[in-house]
C-alpha cells in the first residue's frame, strides 16, 4: 500500500506511469480503427516489422538517442506495411499470410542486424535488446516528450479526420463514392497506427506491444455502440493497462514491464466480455435464462387455458394433470410459481385456475379473439389440444 | 564447411522441410496468423511441462505444448463463436496473454535455469550440434536433427495419408462437410501437426522464425503453381534451400543464423512477388505493356480498314488525320506504326497508311470479336 501511495513522490515510477499510460492511450484509440476495420493483427506485423528499422537506425547514426531509434522503426514499420498492401492488391496472397510473411522476415532480418551489431566493437550489449520485450523502468523524462509529441501528433489526426476515418471504418464503399481518397486516407492511418506502435517499442516491446493495440479496443468494443465513447474508453483502458503494468511490474523484481501490462489489458478484457451491461456474457446468459423461463411458463399457461375449455363447468386443475397435458412440460411446479408471480393464475384449493389476466394472455398466446364464443374457440382450437 | 557446420544446416534444412508441410495448408486456408499464435503460447506449454518434470529435453514438453497449441486455438475459436470479436482480434486476444504469463513464469521462477526468453523466442541453431543421440555408445548425430526428422516424416504421412481430405477441406470446406469428411475434426489433426512442429523447431530457430519458415515458403510457392501438390514440393524446396544460404549469410556477418534465413526466404518471396512467371509483378506489367500496344494497332487497323476503298480512303489514311481521330501524341503515333509495319500489318509512303493482306485478315478478326 505504501508503494502506492509513494508512488507520486517517486520520480522514476511516475515517468514509468506517465509514460505506459501514455502509450496505452495512444494505442488504444488507433487500435480502435484497426479493431473495426478487421486488421488488428495488423499491429502485430507492424510491431515486428520495426526491428530491422531500430537496428538500421543505429547502425548508421551510432546513435542510442530515442528519437533516432524510433524514427528507424516507424520507417521500417510503414515500408512494412506498404508491402504488406502491395501483395494483397497485387497477388492471391492473402492479408494474413501477407501478414505473417512480413513480420517474420522482417523480424528476422532485425535480429540478424542486432546481433551483427552486438559483436561490433563499439556497440555494448545493453539498450538495443530491450526492445523485444521492453522496459519500461528504463523510460526518462526527455522519452516522455518525445511520445508527447508523436502520441499527440497521431491523436490530432484522428482528430482532424475523424468523419473521414469513422467512415473509412464503417463504410469504405460509401467514402469512395464520395469521392473521399480511401487510399490516401488508409495510408494517414497506418502512418498514425505505426506512430502508436513505435513509441510503445521501447517500454512494451516489439513481441506484445500488438496487445495494447488490440485489448483496449476490444474491450471498449462490449461497453458501447458508438465511435466516439469507444475511441474514449478504449483510450482508457489502454492507459489504465499502461500505468498499471509499468507499475506492477517496476514495484516486483524480475517482472518485465510488457508480459505485465498484457496480463492487465487481457484482465479488462475478460471481465468487459462477462460484464458489459448490454454485450456481456453474463447478462447475456441471463437473458436467455429468464427468457426459457418465461417461455416454459407460457407453455404451462395455455395448458391451464386448454384444459379449462375441455371442462364445461370451469373448475381448478390440480399440477399432475397440468403436466399430464404433454409429454415434456418442464418443471410445471416452477412454472406456476412465475406465473403466480405474475398474476397470471392463482391457486384454488388443492388446484390451479386462471386469473382474468391470465386468460387474456393465454387467448393472445394463441392468437384468439378475446371475445370469441365458446362454438368459434370449438373451431378455432379443433385439433389444437396437445397429446 | 566443417561437419560441425553441415550439421547445422542439416537442422536447419529439416526444420525448414518441416515446417513447409503444414504451412502449405495455413497459407492456403488463410490461417497463416494461427502459426504466429501457436508458436508463441507453445512456450507456455514448455513452461509448465519444464516445471513439471524439471528437464527441457523430457517428451512430455512436447505433449504439454501441444496441448497447449490446441487451447489456443479452441480459445480463439471459443471468442469467435461468443461473436463479441472477430477472428482476427481473437487471436491478437488470446496468445500476447499466454505468451505473457509463459514470459512471467520464466522470468519469476527460472530465471537461474537454461530456459531464458531470449533462446525461446530466438533460438540459437549453432548450438543445435552440441547436443547429441548417443545409442549404446554410437554418436548417431544432433538429437534435434533426430526429432525434427520424425517430425517432418510424421508430418509428411499425415499429408500424404490424408491429402485428398486436405485439399478437399482446403477448397470447399462445405463440400468436405456435406461428404462427411469431417473437416473439424482434420483441422484439429492439422493444428495440433502445427503445434507439435513449432515445439521441435523453436529452440532451434525461436518461435518467431518459426512462423517465417511455415508461410514464407508456402506464400512464395502460391505465387509459381495452381497446384497443391507442386506448391508443397516447392515450398518445401525454399525452405531447405534457406538453410545452407542464410547459414553462409550469417557466417560471413557472424550474426543470427535462423534471422538469416528468415531473411533468405524473404528474398524467395519478393523475388516471387516481382519475377514469378505469371503472377510476379514484373510478368503483369509486361502483359499490360503489351496489351497496349496489341490494343493501338488493333485500332489502327480497324481504322483503316473501315476506309479501305471508300472516297475518303485517302483523307483518311493520312498519318496527321490518324493521330487526329484516334487522339494519339506523335510519338506514340510513330512507335505503334512502326510496330504495325514491323509485324507486316500495313504499308506506309508519304504519310499515308495501306493495309497489306494480313493486315485485312487482322483488321477482319479484331471486328468479327
Amino acid at each position: 500500500m505504501e508503494a502506492l501511495l509513494s508512488w507520486v513522490d517517486d520520480y522514476t515510477l511516475r515517468t514509468v506511469a506517465l509514460g505506459s499510460a501514455m502509450l496505452g492511450l495512444v494505442s488504444g484509440v488507433l487500435g480502435t480503427f484497426a479493431l473495426l476495420r478487421r486488421q488488428s493483427l495488423l499491429g502485430d506485423a507492424l510491431s515486428h516489422a520495426a526491428l530491422p528499422g531500430i537496428a538500421l537506425a543505429f547502425l548508421f547514426t551510432r546513435s542510442k538517442s530515442i528519437l533516432v531509434l524510433v524514427m528507424g522503426a516507424a520507417v521500417a514499420a510503414w515500408l512494412g506495411a506498404l508491402l504488406i498492401d502491395s501483395v494483397v492488391r497485387n497477388t492471391r496472397v492473402k492479408t494474413d499470410a501477407a501478414m505473417a510473411v512480413v513480420l517474420s522476415v522482417f523480424f528476422g532480418v532485425g535480429l540478424v542486424l542486432l546481433t551483427y551489431i552486438q559483436r561490433l566493437p563499439d556497440a555494448g550489449k545493453s539498450g538495443l535488446d530491450t526492445f523485444l520485450f521492453g522496459q519500461a523502468a528504463a523510460l526518462l523524462e526527455r522519452d516522455l516528450y518525445l511520445m508527447a509529441a508523436l502520441g499527440g501528433g497521431a491523436l490530432l489526426v484522428v482528430a482532424l479526420l475523424w468523419k473521414e476515418f469513422k467512415l473509412l471504418a464503417f463504410d469504405p464503399g460509401f467514402a469512395s463514392s464520395l469521392g473521399l481518397p480511401i487510399r490516401g486516407l488508409e495510408r494517414v492511418l497506418t502512418t498514425a497506427l505505426v506512430i502508436a506502435i513505435v513509441i510503445g517499442l521501447q517500454a512494451v516491446g516489439v513481441v506484445l506491444m500488438s496487445a495494447l493495440v488490440v485489448a483496449p479496443a476490444a474491450a471498449a468494443r462490449q461497453w458501447t455502440n458508438r465511435l466516439s465513447a469507444m475511441v474514449v474508453i478504449s483510450g482508457g483502458f489502454g492507459a489504465v493497462s499502461g500505468a498499471s503494468g509499468a507499475l506492477i511490474s517496476s514495484s516486483v523484481p524480475r517482472l518485465p514491464t510488457g508480459p505485465m501490462i498484457v496480463i492487465v489489458a487481457s484482465g479488462i478484457v475478460i471481465l468487459s466480455l462477462l460484464f458489459a451491461p448490454r454485450r456481456g456474457l453474463v447478462i447475456g446468459a441471463l437473458r436467455k435464462r429468464a427468457g426459457r423461463k418465461r417461455l416454459r411458463s407460457e407453455v404451462v399457461l395455455v395448458d391451464l387455458y386448454l384444459l379449462s375449455l375441455q371442462h364445461e363447468v370451469r373448475h381448478p386443475h390440480t399440477t399432475e394433470s397440468i403436466a399430464g397435458m404433454r409429454y415434456q412440460s418442464g418443471d410445471v411446479v416452477a412454472s406456476l410459481d412465475t406465473l403466480t408471480a405474475r398474476g397470471l393464475v392463482a391457486r384454488s384449493g388443492a388446484g390451479w385456475v386462471l386469473t382474468e389476466t391470465g386468460e387474456r394472455l393465454a387467448k393472445e398466446l394463441l392468437m384468439l379473439e378475446q371475445d370469441a364464443s365458446e362454438a368459434q374457440l370449438a373451431v378455432a382450437l379443433a385439433g389444437r389440444a396437445p397429446r | 564447411m566443417s561437419g560441425y557446420e553441415w550439421e547445422v544446416v542439416a537442422v536447419g534444412a529439416m526444420v525448414a522441410a518441416a515446417c513447409a508441410l503444414p504451412g502449405t495448408f495455413l497459407v492456403l486456408r488463410k490461417l497463416s496468423m494461427m502459426s504466429d499464435a501457436i508458436t508463441h503460447t507453445v512456450l507456455l506449454g514448455i513452461v509448465i511441462g519444464f516445471f513439471a518434470v524439471g528437464s527441457l529435453s523430457s517428451p512430455l514438453l512436447i505433449a504439454g505444448a501441444t496441448a497447449v497449441g490446441l487451447l489456443t486455438v479452441y480459445m480463439v475459436d471459443l471468442l469467435k463463436r461468443s461473436r463479441r470479436v472477430a477472428e482476427d482480434a481473437a487471436i491478437g486476444l488470446v496468445f500476447p496473454l499466454l505468451f505473457s504469463v509463459a514470459v512471467i513464469l520464466i522470468s519469476r521462477y527460472a530465471g537461474d535455469v537454461h530456459l531464458d526468453v531470449d533462446a525461446v523466442l530466438l533460438g540459437e541453431i549453432a548450438l543445435a550440434p552440441q547436443d547429441r543421440l548417443v545409442a549404446s555408445g554410437f554418436d548417431l548425430g544432433p538429437r534435434s536433427l533426430w526429432m525434427m526428422g520424425a517430425i517432418a516424416t510424421g508430418g509428411a504421412a499425415f499429408v500424404a495419408t490424408f491429402f485428398k481430405e486436405l485439399k478437399l477441406m482446403t477448397f470447399d470446406a462445405g463440400l468436405a462437410e456435406a461428404l462427411g469428411f469431417r473437416p473439424a475434426a482434420l483441422n484439429l489433426a492439422l493444428m495440433a501437426l502445427v503445434s507439435v512442429t513449432a515445439v521441435g523447431a523453436f529452440d532451434a530457430v525461436g518461435s518467431i522464425l518459426v512462423v517465417a519458415l511455415m508461410i514464407g515458403p508456402p506464400a512464395a510457392a502460391l505465387l509459381l503453381t495452381n497446384r497443391l501438390g507442386v506448391m508443397m514440393a516447392l515450398a518445401v524446396g525454399i525452405g531447405v534451400a534457406s538453410a545452407p544460404i542464410g547459414y553462409l549469410g550469417a557466417r560471413r556477418l557472424d550474426a543470427s543464423i535462423a534471422g538469416a534465413m528468415a531473411a533468405t526466404i524473404g528474398v524467395a518471396f519478393v523475388s516471387s512477388f516481382l519475377f514469378a512467371p505469371n503472377r510476379g509483378l514484373v510478368a503483369i506489367a509486361r502483359r499490360h505493356a503489351r496489351q497496349r500496344w496489341e490494343f493501338a494497332q488493333q485500332m489502327l487497323a480497324a481504322h483503316l480498314f473501315n476506309h479501305d476503298g471508300t472516297p475518303e480512303q485517302e483523307t483518311e489514311s493520312h498519318v496527321g488525320h490518324i493521330e487526329k481521330v484516334l487522339g494519339w501524341p506523335p510519338q506514340f503515333r510513330s512507335q505503334v506504326i512502326g510496330r504495325a509495319v514491323q509485324r507486316g500489318l500495313l504499308s506506309e509512303s508519304s504519310g499515308y497508311l495501306t493495309l497489306t493482306d494480313r493486315g485485312r485478315e487482322f483488321a477482319r478478326k479484331v471486328l468479327v470479336h
